[in-house]
């Protein structure tokens, strides 16, 4: 975790003539919004440099008859909790039901803490939440590395969803390339080895739960996420399974590996020739095997998927 | 005033924002509807569900992107990676013109996602209104800043709200999204009149118009958009289009979005109001539907 950095005073401008008081001014505003909120759901009362987050607030918040500065300025600190919070609620039900509702919240406003959004879209807020898990074991113990894991398949379930896809790999471009052939992995699959079996797990949560949909342009989240109030699942045992996250015509699917075959992708995904790749893949593996016709019904099925694209050629883009 | 070059001299009519709960009715049924407005950031993405719902919509109708994020009132730069985003965007979607909102929502790289308010001075004013135009010449389409509801107002700000709004969009030389929900509920929450906002601001930029629902709590109303239309917003939306003319006109519904029909048949009320200033008769505005 990063250590944060010893307060400093932001000072506001009494004046905001030039873009160095307008960012001043936002700095201050924007501390206020990223602070956690209190246990009752309001802006701290310290700001944490000696001052009281009213003192700070009545420098540039306008009262009103109904409100106080303060008051007026916790209208913004909630929604941005709120909103944030809803984000990593709805994109990480896997974890929140492994640790639980409340200690989610906890984990998500420890994230949020540390990782505050660097982004225009919400799209990426949650991009680093399974290092923090595995950073931070605290907030999931003892379910740290069943809770990392589903961290990284739900986000991996984000890429396929929405990720890149480049021109798929043709015929030609096997029979040219050989056995010294080098193929990417299309952006949006994602192959996994896991020690629990995060798949079943994940069907079974939407087995459990009815789809429910974000809001999308609404502006004013009004409350925090809270617990659908439905029985906690069972957690999986620990059992190596190895599986792709991907899509195919825009669905989300799952797939199963057997170990060969995440082997051979992770091979050929790392930039590995054909011929290296099923060397290494097949390295461990049971002579008596037929492999050759192994292999190939994999290649026909990721070819048929769509997995394949080319790589980029060093230098470009 | 229906067309001009803040909508770069378009005149279309009632339309509705394209929204995921009405995805699947929209396409197997294909309601005539004039337009429908998107979430520009929605739909910047990579690849995937998002995009091809998106082309299956562009074959049947009329879009117009809004954004959400580009923060012209940030004292950060615009992010180049975001615009270049928004301008392939643009390209996929032959919008004739994109909004945003005139407000701010990060800064020194950390996003609140949030459309927060601006302190009201004239040195803000020209810093926005130099990020505007600079945006618009990347993106080469119109731009309408839509004014925000706000919660909170600043001691260091110089002027009101629609004096700031009138300066920025006359620096910028672009146009405005008139939101009189918006302003209904910031008059609330400011004890302002809304009615001296709309008759001190250049009606000749209004390019397009939004109407939406709002929330009353006990000290302050909340900008929700999860409620049809109240009847004071309608009141200030006829007085606008008595100002402004029949200008294109969105409803806004984001949260316990209803049926399709019946966000649709609330947008429709519009018509009545547009009433002598109807350019076309609302819903046959161009409608490309099958």
């Amino acid at each position: 975790m990063r250590r944060s950095q010893p307060a400093k005073p932001k000072l506001l401008p009494r004046r905001i003539n030039s873009v160095a008081d307008l960012r001043a001014f936002q700095r201050v505003m924007a501390e206020a919004l990223f602070r956690p909120l209190s246990a009752g759901e309001g802006l701290q009362g310290e700001w944490g440099d000696g001052r009281t987050t009213r003192s700070v607030a009545e420098e540039f918040v306008k009262p009103n008859k109904l409100l106080t500065s303060v008051e007026r300025l916790e209208i913004y600190a909630k929604s941005y909790w709120y909103r944030v919070l809803d984000c990593l609620y709805e994109d990480y039900p896997g974890v929140r039901a492994i640790v639980g509702e409340r200690r989610f919240m906890k984990l998500a406003t420890a994230f949020l803490g540390e990782y505050p959004s660097e982004s225009w879209t919400l799209r990426n807020l949650g991009s680093r939440l399974p290092g923090f898990i595995e950073g931070a074991p605290a907030f999931t113990a003892p379910h740290v590395e069943l809770a990392a894991e589903m961290a990284r398949f739900e986000w991996a379930q984000v890429v396929a969803f929405d990720g890149p896809a480049l021109p798929v790999l043709t015929e030609d471009d096997v029979l040219d390339g050989g056995a010294r052939l080098r193929v990417a992995l299309q952006p949006y699959v994602t192959v996994m080895e896991c020690e629990y079996p995060v798949d079943e797990f994940t069907l079974a949560l939407k087995k459990r739960d009815t789809a429910a949909l974000r809001g999308e342009a609404s502006n004013a989240p009004t409350a925090m996420p809270k617990g659908n109030g439905k029985a906690r699942p069972r957690l999986p045992r620990r059992e190596r399974v190895h599986v792709a996250a991907h899509r195919q015509e825009n669905n989300l699917y799952f797939k199963r590996l057997e170990p060969e075959a995440y082997a051979m992708l992770t091979a050929l995904r790392d930039g590995r020739t054909l011929e290296a790749a099923c060397a290494r893949a097949l390295r461990d593996a049971d002579p008596a095997m037929d492999w050759a016709g192994r292999v190939r019904e994999w290649f026909q099925t990721w070819q048929a998927l769509g997995w394949f694209c080319r790589r980029a050629k060093r230098g470009r883009a | 005033m229906p067309a001009n070059p803040y909508n770069n001299h378009t005149e279309y009519g009632i339309g509705i924002g394209l929204r995921v709960p009405h995805f699947r009715h929209i396409l197997d049924k294909k309601p005539v509807v004039d337009w429908f407005e998107i979430i520009s950031e929605n739909f910047m993405v990579d690849g995937g569900r998002p995009l091809e719902v998106l082309d299956r919509i562009l074959e049947q109708y009329k879009v117009v992107q809004h954004g959400v994020s580009m923060y012209f009132g940030s004292a950060d730069k615009a992010d180049r990676e975001h615009l270049k985003r928004l301008k392939r965007l643009v390209k996929r979607t032959g919008t004739p013109w994109l909004s945003d909102h005139l407000c701010w929502g990060s800064v020194d790289g950390r996003y609140t996602h949030d459309l927060l308010p601006m302190p009201y001075t004239h040195g803000v004013a020209r810093h926005t209104a130099a990020k505007i135009r600079g945006v618009r010449d990347f993106v080469e389409t119109p731009i309408c800043v839509e004014n925000v509801s706000s919660y909170t107002e600043f001691h260091q700000s110089e002027m009101t709200e629609w004096e700031f709004l009138s300066e920025v969009v006359e620096m910028a030389d672009c146009g405005i999204l008139l939101d009189v929900n918006n302003i209904y509920v910031s008059s609330k929450n400011h004890g302002f009149d809304p009615y001296e906002y709309l008759d001190n601001i250049p009606h000749e930029r209004v390019g397009q118009i939004h109407i939406a629902g709002h929330t009353k709590f006990k000290k302050y109303i909340l900008d929700t958009h999860d409620h049809p239309v109240l009847d004071p917003v309608w009141k200030l939306y006829d007085h606008a289009i008595k100002l402004c003319g029949h200008t294109a006109t969105l409803l806004e519904w984001d949260d316990r979005i209803p049926s399709f029909d019946e966000v649709h048949n609330e947008a429709l009320k519009a018509t009545q109001y547009l009433g002598e200033h109807a350019a076309k008769p609302a819903g046959q505005a161009e409608a490309v539907a099958a």
